[in-house]
């Protein structure tokens, strides 16, 4: 109950007009960025963080946050009306979605997207709000080894249960971990891999890595498509909007069996990509009619848009628990944090109350607000679609650019942005995946600088990653998810022989 | 429900056509990323080996880390070019269509300009000629609108950033004129 008088102070920071106006803005911002292809909800958080560098932490992050559930709202409209996903996540989306649309019933589409989006985040954050606390208070006790192999968890669970190809994930993961190291180092105080150059002495930031990897990599990749769209129009009224309130009551398992597979998948490096397909692909296997699906059917949006918006509230859990961002975007509003001088871990619980219950708040509160926001706002931002891809894509161009300077004042980093959109470009074409790059950017130094105190701390024995058994645990587990697809074809081997056994015998 | 008989279309006139023959094959593409990232690994690597990437009395050395990584890189980027010479033999994608690399070259130039003229001229100039000039020859859209538009986004841009935020961007001759 603790937790509960805790949320209470956040929302009573969070009342504020300013922190509301703030909210606001924020969320039309984030649908915005969520309908305009070309544009996403990393970019959008990223390219938008600037805004936020003169305004106090608190504020900031709402701000942020109410981007990124903008966003996630956002990402519906297109898959709906358009047949667009605006997200990788909505694609699923678009299978029911835009079918229901065909048959004129867009408005109950939509409101089904919105309702279960709502609905998924919010059991996400109930999670976040009593797991989170926990989660942290234990982790207090963690040393140097132990988030050492917290971090190896983070990072060998993307190679082993990624879907792309493994040594993709590792010179994506590799490359990342080696450009958070340019520069000065934190322990010793020597210069690395800088060449003498005093531009590289302050390092690669990782939020103008972001800006050109996820921004202009992302104009460039939309150019490359036919951008002509037809859709359908549709505006929300209240009557449909309570039709499909009176039924969800008879969906409440798929709506339940979602958000769990989202708060899941969001936890672990998933994502709410692959949350939005289990999410789908469940709801039909489950259904008394699979063949219906695919047809219009309102589970089918119920489904996916519960999965990927539990998932991408729960991936917030552990870089606010742990300092671990389970998602680009969470990595994203991690990078932020540091901007305004604040640690992610388990201390920001302890000292930074304030802070971290105006955000869980602002979750709650954002989601409301959003939702109430998206049903009356439909129309509006349908129509944004009719601005040309000509016009917009400069507009873009501009804002990476000022987002890239204003993070240190250096013209360096717009060069450094455009020269990370092309890397963003090819890598995206030949299957190299971002994600594990962005992640190990973010949490290179820190993985380092933990590595090398618990080596100081143990006068260089790597055993001492196995000194007690919280640690032996992580560390064992974070090597057999390395090895994970191995582990996994050697068990498929010895159970077909016994199989072939028995049916021998 | 009649709401729905409104429908949104949007033309794309420019849009690279569908049989556009290959450029370059996603297949090439992969080796010469991986000779890259091998390049970029031994670089790193041997820079690493100069810091001292070994184990001194107080633990690893600043290289240490680094050059582990370095060494994984190579190891990822040599096996990533052994799969992709091997897949050579077979019919490989297409990594873009001449009509795709017209298209992204279109995008790709105009930036890399506005980066120019934005260390020379400033951002808010830059922004103004990227924005009407794109719309304007590569979107094809009238000139008035292009213009209005591009003087609009970069007088919000100025507004917001330099007077409301206070966040400095670079600027040039044309700002000083003015005596900001």
């Amino acid at each position: 109950m603790e937790a509960f008088g805790l949320l209470l102070h956040g929302f009573a920071v969070l009342l504020t007009w300013k922190t509301l106006v703030l909210m606001m803005v924020g969320l039309v911002l984030g649908i915005f960025v969520g309908v305009l292809p070309g544009l996403g909800g990393p970019n959008g958080v990223a390219i938008l963080l600037p805004l936020t560098f003169t305004m106090d932490p608190t504020s900031a992050i709402v701000m942020l946050s109410c981007i990124y559930w903008g966003a996630l709202f956002g990402g519906a409209i297109t898959s709906i009306l358009f047949n667009i996903p605006g997200e990788a996540w909505s694609v699923a989306t678009t299978f029911d979605g835009y079918p229901m649309a065909q048959q004129g019933r867009a408005a109950e589409a939509l409101t089904a997207a919105f309702t279960s989006s709502f609905i998924g985040s919010l059991v996400a954050v109930l999670l976040i709000t009593f797991l989170a606390p926990m989660i942290s208070s234990f982790a207090l006790k963690f040393g140097p080894p132990e988030f050492f192999a917290v971090y190896l968890l983070t990072f060998c669970s993307f190679v082993g249960l990624g879907r792309e190809a493994k040594h993709k994930t590792v010179i994506s993961m590799s490359l990342g971990l080696l450009l958070a190291g340019i520069g000065m180092d934190t322990v010793s105080g020597n210069l690395r891999m800088t060449f003498g150059s005093p531009e590289l002495l302050r390092g690669i930031n990782f939020l103008v890595a972001v800006i050109g990897l996820f921004g202009i990599s992302e104009i460039l990749l939309t150019m490359e498509e036919r951008l002509a769209l037809r859709g359908h129009a549709a505006s929300i009224s209240l009557r449909v909007v309570l039709g499909v309130w009176k039924d969800l009551p008879k969906y409440w398992v798929t709506l339940l069996r979602s958000s769990f597979i989202g708060c899941w998948l969001g936890i672990t490096p998933g994502g709410a990509i692959a949350a939005s397909f289990m999410g789908y692909n469940l709801a039909k296997r489950f259904a008394k009619d699979p063949e219906s699906f695919g047809k219009g059917r309102i589970e089918g949006v119920f489904a996916p848009e519960t999965a990927a918006h539990a998932s991408g509230t729960a991936a917030l859990l552990p870089m606010l628990a742990l300092g671990i961002p389970g998602s680009g975007t969470a990595a994203i509003l991690l990078g932020g944090l540091m901007v305004w001088g604040l640690n992610a871990g388990p201390l920001l619980f302890v000292e930074h109350k304030d802070f971290v219950w105006g955000l869980i708040a602002s979750m709650y509160l954002g989601n409301v607000v959003g939702l109430v926001l998206v049903l009356t706002t439909v129309p509006i931002f349908a129509s944004i679609l009719r601005v040309p891809f000509a016009a917009v894509a400069p507009m873009i161009v501009v804002s990476c650019a000022i987002g890239a300077y204003a993070i240190q004042n250096a013209m360096f980093d717009i060069w450094l942005m455009l020269g990370f959109g092309v890397v963003g470009y090819v890598f995206k074409k030949i299957g190299i995946p971002l994600a594990p790059f962005t992640l190990a950017l973010v949490l290179g130094n820190r993985a380092e600088d933990a590595f090398r105190l618990s080596m100081i701390g143990s006068g260089g024995n790597l055993g001492v990653f196995w000194s007690n058994g919280l640690v032996g645990f992580i560390t064992t587990l974070a090597i057999l998810l390395l090895f994970w697809p191995l582990i996994d074809r050697l068990l498929g081997r010895v159970g077909g022989r016994r199989r072939a056994g028995t049916a021998a015998q | 429900m009649s709401q729905t008989d409104l429908e949104i279309v949007v033309d794309d006139p420019t849009a690279p056509e569908d049989n556009s023959p290959s450029v370059v094959s996603s297949g090439t593409v992969e080796i010469v990323v991986c000779l890259l990232l091998l390049a970029l690994a031994v670089t790193l690597g041997t820079d690493n080996w100069r810091t001292g990437a070994s184990w001194d009395s107080t633990g690893p050395e600043p290289g240490y880390f680094p050059f582990y990584l370095s060494v994984i890189l190579g190891g990822g980027s040599l096996y990533g070019l052994v799969v992709a010479l091997l897949a050579r033999r077979t019919v490989s994608d297409t990594f873009v269509t001449r009509a795709q690399a017209r298209r992204v070259l279109a995008v790709f130039v105009p930036t890399l300009l506005f980066c120019l003229v934005t260390q020379f001229l400033g951002l808010y100039v830059a922004s103004f000629l990227l924005i009407s000039g794109f719309m304007r020859f590569v979107g094809k859209i009238a000139l008035w609108k292009s213009l209005l538009t591009a003087f609009l986004f970069t007088a919000i841009m100025f507004v917001t950033f330099d007077i409301a935020f206070d966040v400095i961007m670079p600027k040039g001759p044309l700002e000083a004129a003015f005596g900001r």
